[in-house]
């Protein structure tokens, strides 16, 4: 029964670390571009289209961890192994 | 979100079938794109009206867009892009109905579409380039080539997968985040969540064309 409960604690921490180091990085992507608009309004559209693309990469980074722990979660494929070493 | 109840699940269930709602709600996807299609191709006129009016501007936006990321040579495949890009976001702006299932939630629709990218480029290559293609693969310099070689292949390999998880986790995270508030709070707070789901879907549908398109473009060049 630990290990399920390890496996929840290992999805939960594994998102809190993606979400961390994307939050981070888009932080300093809408940071740029807030610059840049200032600076430059008359480029917004452009510095928008581009920065929307790029925040999108990034935010590709957290959507990996989703899906790793995702997988833990709900397809995870020792489960049956530990069902079997369970039941003996 | 996913719904507790989906129309063609039941229908299914009615009719003792087992499909998926994958693969049914493509089919409706296809059947919304070819029906829009054939109703726009029966009367083209030079003065657009109606349906025409509302879809030349943007099938005019994509042309444009893959001129200026792919070059002249880009244009012959408009096609497959606008397909692809039309395809992506009905499947994803479908999911804001309630009792539909975007396709686009779900791995198989993902991996067949970034495959059908990927096996596009290589061949796109190899059209273009014949046997000069493979100089793609062995880096700037002949002596660096057993170093590059793998390394390459991994990218290349890797194309796919980031192409297919990345829309399929925005997807499907998205409905989980759903479900769940909706569960906690079923009056009006999913709201603001649900007018992320649409800019979500818009992004999602740039960002896999974008990807498309470079990928498409970096095997049209010359290798350096």
């Amino acid at each position: 029964m630990e290990y399920f409960a390890w496996c929840v604690m290992a999805a939960a921490v594994g998102m809190g670390l993606g979400s961390f180091g994307t939050g981070i990085g888009q932080g300093i992507a809408i940071s740029k571009a807030v610059e840049g608009v200032a600076r430059n309004p008359g480029a917004s559209g452009k510095i928008m289209t581009v920065m929307l693309v790029g925040l999108a990469m990034i935010e590709s980074l957290a959507i990996y961890c989703l899906v790793v722990a995702m997988i833990i979660l709900f397809a995870n494929p020792f489960t049956d192994t530990v069902v079997q070493m369970l039941s003996k | 979100m996913i719904h507790p109840f989906i129309f063609f699940e039941w229908l299914e269930h009615q009719l003792h079938l087992h499909i998926g709602n994958h693969i049914t709600y493509t089919w409706l996807v296809m059947a919304l794109l070819i029906l829009v299609a054939l109703l726009v191709k029966r009367n083209i006129k030079t003065v657009p009206t109606g349906l025409q009016n509302f879809l030349e501007p943007i099938i005019d936006g994509i042309e444009n867009m893959i001129e200026e990321t792919m070059g002249p040579k880009g244009k012959a495949y408009f096609p497959l892009i606008a397909t692809i890009a039309f395809f992506i976001l009905v499947s994803n702006l479908i999911a804001l109905i309630p009792g539909f299932f975007p396709p686009t939630a779900n791995l198989n629709t993902n991996a067949a579409m970034a495959l059908t990218v990927f096996a596009m480029t290589h061949i796109v290559g190899v059209k273009e380039h014949g046997i000069g293609y493979f100089k793609h693969f062995c880096g700037p310099i002949g002596w660096l080539a057993p170093l590059m070689v793998p390394i390459e292949i991994v990218g290349h390999l890797a194309r796919p997968l980031s192409l297919t998880l990345r829309l399929f986790g925005n997807m499907y995270g998205h409905e989980i985040v759903l479900m769940i508030f909706f569960t906690l709070v079923p009056f009006l707070v999913p709201l603001p969540l649900m007018v992320m789901g649409v800019l979500v879907a818009f992004i999602q549908t740039f960002v896999f064309m974008l990807l498309a398109m470079i990928y498409i473009a970096g095997s049209l060049e010359e290798a350096h």
